[in-house]
């Protein structure tokens, strides 16, 4: 049941901001229902996989979907996704993750102006 | 700019990797800014991406032995009754609204991440596994 609730919160917040939903589902899996990290990243993972599909067949319905430009960005990130999995099983990944906060944070401000 | 685009693409496929999210994140501001979609749009074609993209880390997770599947299946069913209500918002707001709301979201996500590694423990920082 919680697990439910959990994906109508992810699914609302997944197509409103054409993010996966991750970015509620880890945090939700770790603090309500106790998952370990990697094993509530993985199944983060295997939950937006429905997700992001019927999100993306909800708006093309409306004629949104660019597929030439998700190719251009979604192609090259099979074999990031590739990378990063393996990073998190061996590597400290601090300077990445701070790294990756900046990158976020320059762009966010980007978008803001 | 089609390079730019896919380097960005590849980043935010490692985002994925490392910390479980879809790569949403990097895919909507990168469609919006280097390939010129308008925001919604962007949004759209950005869950068209992320698919292959967390398919194939869900695989890559599994040999690791880390997906709950039974789990992961009721968060996805959830997440259907969820989305036509985030679609139906996204296409009311104004462009910039939604623009902007998505540039306060990027600056929450950075914040958090910077938070938990810098405290040093909590969902994203132990994905280095030691935490």
């Amino acid at each position: 049941m919680r697990l439910l609730a959990i994906g109508v919160a992810a699914g609302v917040f997944s197509a409103l901001f054409g993010v996966g939903g991750g970015i509620i589902v880890v945090p939700m899996l770790v603090l309500a229902l106790g998952y370990g990290t990697r094993p509530a990243t993985g199944t983060s993972l295997a939950a937006l996989s429905i997700t992001a599909a019927a999100g993306a067949v909800a708006y093309s319905l409306h004629g949104d979907l660019k597929p030439g430009a998700a190719a251009i960005v979604g192609l090259p990130a099979v074999f990031g996704v590739v990378a990063g999995v393996g990073l998190q099983q061996r590597l400290a990944t601090r300077t990445l993750t701070l790294g990756f906060a900046a990158l976020l944070a320059a762009v966010g401000v980007r978008l803001l102006v | 700019m089609e390079i730019v685009a896919a380097a960005l693409g590849f980043l935010g496929g490692v985002l994925a990797g490392l910390f479980g999210v879809g790569g949403g994140i990097l895919f909507v501001p990168t469609l919006v800014l280097v390939l010129g979609l308008t925001q919604v749009h962007a949004e759209a074609t950005s869950l068209l991406a992320i698919i292959p993209t967390v398919l194939v880390g869900a695989w890559r997770q599994h040999r690791h032995g880390n997906v709950d599947w039974r789990a992961a299946l009721l968060v996805g069913l959830g997440s259907v009754a969820g989305v036509e209500g985030g679609v139906q918002a996204a296409r009311a707001l104004p462009e910039d609204v939604l623009r902007r709301l998505f540039g306060l979201l990027m600056l929450a996500v950075a914040a958090n991440l910077a938070w938990r590694v810098l405290r040093g423990r909590g969902a994203y920082a132990s994905a280095d596994g030691r935490a």
